[in-house]
């Protein structure tokens, strides 16, 4: 084995490693994590990580197939996180509106219409 | 000769991607942990891929690098700027030592502009 294909296969191992234990520390915050805002950042990164795995794992492999999965996963987690975030943006505004209707004694005129469903 | 070159790119980026982890679970608060979580994940996934493209040399892997790049650097700050404007308005805490917070006062409230 040339040494140059020596030193990109101990820095491919390298790297894995380190993208792992960085997966690990992330599912620990996304276990963890004391409001709803905090899993959804750990749920971003953690799709970066495995987009970066992937891309790791093509060197590794030799195997280019995994780019084309990799820009999939890099679309299909940035819709992940954008519903996330829309979700925790309708259940804070319906408990805003609650607080206030508890203290007003009336309900609120509505003003976006999105928050009316139930 | 590449090969030095791309492994080296290839161990900074993980760093970075450690980095953000690391960031992820030291910082006080939503918007820090945001920030690290964006920037420095971003930074190692780019160099990790500009390694793949250097190894190869070839223009349909280039192309898939460049499309992989364009994808991060755009959706991230979007989604981190949903992530910290949906917390910030949500009333979550922010971290004992913010001594400068230009948002309060103002008109934050949560359903005069949904985030679409």
């Amino acid at each position: 084995m040339m040494p140059g294909e020596a030193f990109l296969s101990a820095a491919v191992q390298a790297a894995m490693v380190m993208l792992l234990i960085g997966m690990v520390m992330v599912l620990f915050r996304l276990a963890k994590g004391p409001g709803a805002a905090d899993r959804v950042i750990a749920m971003d990164l953690l799709s970066v990580l495995v987009v970066a795995f992937l891309v790791v794992l093509s060197i590794h492999t030799r195997e280019t197939t995994y780019m084309d999965v990799a820009i999939a996963y890099a679309c299909i987690a940035f819709l992940g996180t954008i519903a996330l975030v829309r979700f925790i943006h309708r259940a804070s505004v319906q408990k805003q509106h609650r607080r206030t209707k508890k203290t007003a004694g009336r309900s609120l005129p509505n003003h976006s219409g999105e928050e009316n469903h139930d | 000769m590449i090969e030095y070159i791309s492994g080296l790119l290839v161990i900074i980026g993980s760093f970075f991607c450690l980095v953000a982890s690391v960031g992820l679970i030291r910082l006080p608060d939503v918007l820090t942990r945001m920030h690290a979580a964006t920037k420095a994940g971003s930074l190692g996934a780019g160099l990790l891929v500009t390694a793949h493209a250097l190894l190869y040399q070839q223009l349909g892997i280039s192309l898939r690098a460049v499309t992989i790049v364009a994808l991060l650097l755009f959706t991230a700050p979007v989604a981190a700027h949903l992530i910290g404007r949906t917390a910030y308005r949500s009333g979550e805490a922010l971290s004992d030592r913010t001594w400068v917070d230009e948002l309060k006062g103002q008109n934050n409230s949560l359903d005069d502009s949904p985030p679409d």
